[in-house]
């Protein structure tokens, strides 16, 4: 390995981007300050404003309620309007947005701050690997505590213990619909049967999404029958305090409803499993857990988010080995990654997405994050916005993915606004070095230090080619 | 079984097994010079099933109980197509397209992907070849590489930050989305232009939204079309694509312009509380034909010269879940229209609905592959050669004969 590059490797492409002063502190050991990282239990986000999912779900659905009841009303009395004119409509967006904002404030402030950027890096591979998105009902409430709940303790833990809280979390259960779906042979589809009331039944979006993206890969050897029998494993997997048939439970938490689980022993991947209401799900999630597609499929993930887009087999089953010999053990898998000969060989092997630039560029200029100068705007401007990736596959992780003409200038264009507004405050020419490190181009130095003032100086920096790669 | 097949009308008979032969080769090549193409991406799946419903067959009122669609003419009915499909009452500018004869829809339509995960499916849509991953380019880009060289030094913008799959490739495409930020100033975008002068990937980038950017100044300074003038991103309404659509006929009216525009539209993965006539799907649905109709007007006079095709990765189970929704299925619909298209038909082999002609039991049957739909449109709508067609853009596609005659010629 070049030792020269070690540092800016680990600041840029482990951590989040070097923070002025950081790429002397890893000074000669760079996976030394990496493991370090590792070691103490993950921080909690502390901001006094941020508060559990219970809550704020029991909130949502209680105001949900009394909108519904509202309109209820309106329309017995003849007083309905159309729906943009009906005040109720925007209640809940009202409540949702500020928690939000709350959310995406502590995240890019931890984020921009941490002294473990490698540890937070790590976090945001699995938020985004378990991705819920905030265009669903409710999820803008609820992406920001979801990954405090259910990501950020485990990530120094077990990958099987960060499924189960993943799965068993009320933001999965309604961002993958699961918590409506009922066994068809259920008591509770069985008492509407009796009733002839309309048909109830099976939801199958969470149990391939699990299948598919959370453990085993869409190549992993589960076929259409794996899919059914697996939802019909974790119907009556819910939510409390819903309405209608969903009423009990405490309001805002998981809940397991024995009255709408489907009945009997399911068969999962070859292996039968007897019904046991609950545990029937935990254990089918243990299995999927150590299969060893899913090892294959996590390492192929991580190294493709560490190493490069498209990482060479022999690197992904190093990975892999340890992932199963380990049973899953995370901090051994990332200390398999470090030890990778092949990380450490392209200083520039990634294009960053905008979240990476944004947050790399406020922590190379110590922009301070504060909750009234619009710390969401950049991530929307530059077309990431926080938890929204619209789709449970989560944000993709290649260059291509990345790299359009319109987002390049959207980029060097939000950076010129940066350095507007820094100004004279920043020192690019002395910057460069401790953001870039050996990374640094002459060509990149000379245009910084012949820059016509000290804004354009800090737009040519953060524009430079290797700024927009870790 | 007795099976009701639709005709392909004006395309002849019918080989046996229901396979695409169009075989007749069209001498007369559209003029490419000002053909211009649109393709929107519906991205998560859209139910072909709710969108052109098939009224005639007899199992779909009870596939879709509370969610099937009345006959046109009944409150929140369909609208009318050809009598046995009816069309979603969201789409009414599609509806009024059908009637002009600009709107050809295509049902039971698939790509070769027979799996299930939108991300492999949304691969295959993009990529031209019958497996995921199999390339890093997409059937678009490579049939404008194949295509007669255009005027403008960019053959295709995407409206976005970002190109997708379908427009990434060897040849020069650029993107493009309107921007809250402040224009750099000459001198600043001189330096970074210089200072990317080693770094070919960025050199071409910049090079690229420069010209785009410097296109859709010109075009805003004709009609203000391309100037950000519509709501925050995640606005709902009728004005979802407004703007989005305003940019593409922007790029696409000008003379010097690109001749093809791709965008995405979402919000199609209706797992749980779908809705009928009205509901999640029928708003989407709205949106889009809200968008599609400004398209038209936006296009002017190059509108007849154009054909917009909205293509999603698959399609969803036939029947309603048990959540008042669909999950992920095989064959869906297709829609092309557009000034040059020989439209006010619907072409499908119709497979049926029955549980016996259910694919696996569960999804609508595939039965015309949207290879043979492409093949037929870039040959002859943008004059991409067949040997291309069929080495290049479509590798391992033989069997998917090309479908002729859906534009004028």
């Amino acid at each position: 390995m070049r030792e020269t590059f070690a540092s800016v490797i680990a600041a840029n492409r482990f951590g989040l981007g070097a923070r002025p002063g950081e790429l002397a502190l890893i000074g000669g050991d760079a996976r030394e300050w990496l493991r370090a990282q590792l070691r103490a239990p993950p921080p909690v986000l502390g901001a006094a404003d941020l508060r559990p999912s219970s809550q704020i779900l029991a909130q949502a659905l209680e105001l949900r309620h009394e909108i519904q009841a509202q309109r209820k009303q309106a329309v017995t009395v003849g007083s309905a309007g159309s729906d943009a004119a009906d005040p109720a409509q925007k209640r809940l967006p009202q409540f949702l947005r500020p928690i939000y904002a709350a959310e995406v404030t502590a995240r890019l402030q931890h984020a921009v701050a941490t002294e473990r950027p490698f540890l937070e890096r790590l976090t945001q591979f699995w938020s985004n690997h378990f991705a819920v998105s905030i265009d669903k009902q409710f999820l803008a409430g609820l992406a920001g505590s979801f990954e405090r709940e259910a990501i950020r303790p485990h990530v120094l833990g077990s990958f099987t213990d960060m499924l189960l809280a993943v799965e068993t979390h009320p933001a999965m259960q309604l961002y993958l619909d699961n918590y409506l779906s009922v066994g068809p042979n259920s008591l509770a589809a069985q008492r509407r049967a009796r009733r002839q009331a309309p048909l109830i039944g099976i939801n199958e979006n969470l149990a391939r999404e699990i299948l598919e993206l959370h453990t085993l890969g869409v190549g992993g050897g589960y076929t259409q029958k794996d899919v059914t029998s697996f939802a019909e494993v974790i119907t009556g997997w819910s939510i409390g305090g819903e309405g209608g048939r969903f009423a009990d439970g405490e309001p805002g938490r998981f809940v397991f409803r024995p009255e709408l689980h489907e009945p009997g022993a399911k068969v999962v991947l070859g292996r039968r499993y007897p019904d046991a209401g609950f545990d029937q799900g935990v254990a089918v999630l243990r299995d999927l857990a150590a299969e060893r597609a899913a090892a294959h499929f996590i390492a192929t993930k991580l190294t493709r988010h560490f190493i490069q887009d498209d990482p060479p087999p022999a690197v992904v089953a190093r990975v892999a080995d340890v992932f199963t010999a380990s049973g899953g053990n995370l901090p051994r898998v990332y200390a398999a990654l470090l030890d990778l000969h092949e990380a450490w060989l392209q200083p520039l092997a990634k294009y960053k997405t905008p979240a990476d630039y944004v947050v790399s560029s406020f922590r190379g200029l110590a922009v301070p994050v504060e909750a009234d100068h619009a710390p969401l705007a950049p991530f929307e401007l530059l077309g990431q916005r926080t938890w929204s990736p619209g789709a449970p596959a989560g944000w993709p992780d290649r260059s291509a993915d990345w790299d359009g003409a319109s987002g390049l200038m959207k980029r060097i264009q939000w950076a010129d606004a940066l350095g507007a507004r820094l100004g004279n405050r920043r020192e690019a020419l002395q910057l460069a070095p401790q953001l870039l490190g050996a990374n640094l181009s002459e060509a990149t130095r000379q245009s910084v230090a012949h820059a016509a003032s000290a804004t354009q100086a800090l737009t040519l920096l953060l524009a430079s080619p290797e700024f927009m790669r870790r | 079984m007795a099976m009701l097949r639709r005709e392909f009308l004006g395309f002849g008979a019918l080989a046996a097994g229901g396979a695409l032969l169009g075989t007749r080769v069209s001498l007369a090549h559209a003029d490419t010079g000002t053909s211009r193409f649109v393709l929107v991406i519906m991205r998560g799946a859209l139910d072909g099933l709710a969108a052109v419903p098939p009224l005639g067959d007899r199992a779909y009122p009870e596939l879709r109980r509370e969610f099937a669609l009345r006959a046109p003419g009944e409150s929140g009915g369909a609208l009318p197509l050809d009598g046995f499909f009816g069309l979603h009452p969201a789409l009414s500018f599609l509806q009024q397209c059908y009637a002009a004869r600009e709107l050809i829809v295509l049902q039971a339509l698939a790509t070769p992907y027979r799996e299930r995960s939108h991300f492999d499916g949304q691969d295959v849509l993009e990529n031209g070849s019958p497996r995921p991953h199999a390339l890093q380019t997409g059937w678009l880009n490579r049939a404008l590489a194949a295509a007669p060289r255009p005027a403008a030094r960019e053959a295709g913008v995407a409206l976005g930050q970002n190109v997708p799959l379908v427009m990434r490739g060897p040849a020069a495409v650029t993107s493009w989305s309107s921007s809250k930020l402040t224009v750099l100033d000459d001198d600043t975008l001189a330096r970074i232009t210089d200072l990317y002068a080693g770094d070919p990937l960025l050199a071409t980038r910049l090079a690229d939204a420069l010209a785009a950017n410097a296109m859709a100044a010109g075009a805003g300074g004709e009609s203000g079309a391309m100037k950000p003038q519509v709501p925050a991103p995640g606005a709902r309404g009728t004005a979802r694509y407004a703007e989005v659509v305003r940019a593409a006929a922007g790029f696409l009216r000008r003379e010097d312009g690109p001749k093809v525009a791709v965008f995405d539209t979402n919000g199609w993965d209706t797992h749980a509380n779908e809705g009928g006539a009205q509901g999640q799907l029928a708003s989407r649905l709205g949106e889009l034909d809200a968008g599609l109709a400004t398209l038209h007007q936006e296009l002017g006079t190059a509108w007849k010269d154009s054909a917009v095709l909205l293509i999603t990765e698959f399609g969803r189970t036939a029947a309603i879940n048990g959540t008042r929704g669909t999950d992920h299925g095989t064959a869906t619909v297709a829609f092309l229209l557009g000034g040059a298209v020989a439209g006010g038909r619907v072409i499908t082999d119709w497979p049926g609905l029955s549980s016996r002609a259910l694919y696996q039991g569960r999804d609508l049957a595939a039965t015309l592959d949207l290879r043979s739909v492409l093949k037929g449109l870039l040959s002859e709508h943008l004059a991409v050669p067949a040997h291309a067609l069929e080495r290049d853009v479509f590798p391992d596609s033989a069997a998917a004969r090309p479908l002729r005659g859906l534009v004028h010629t």
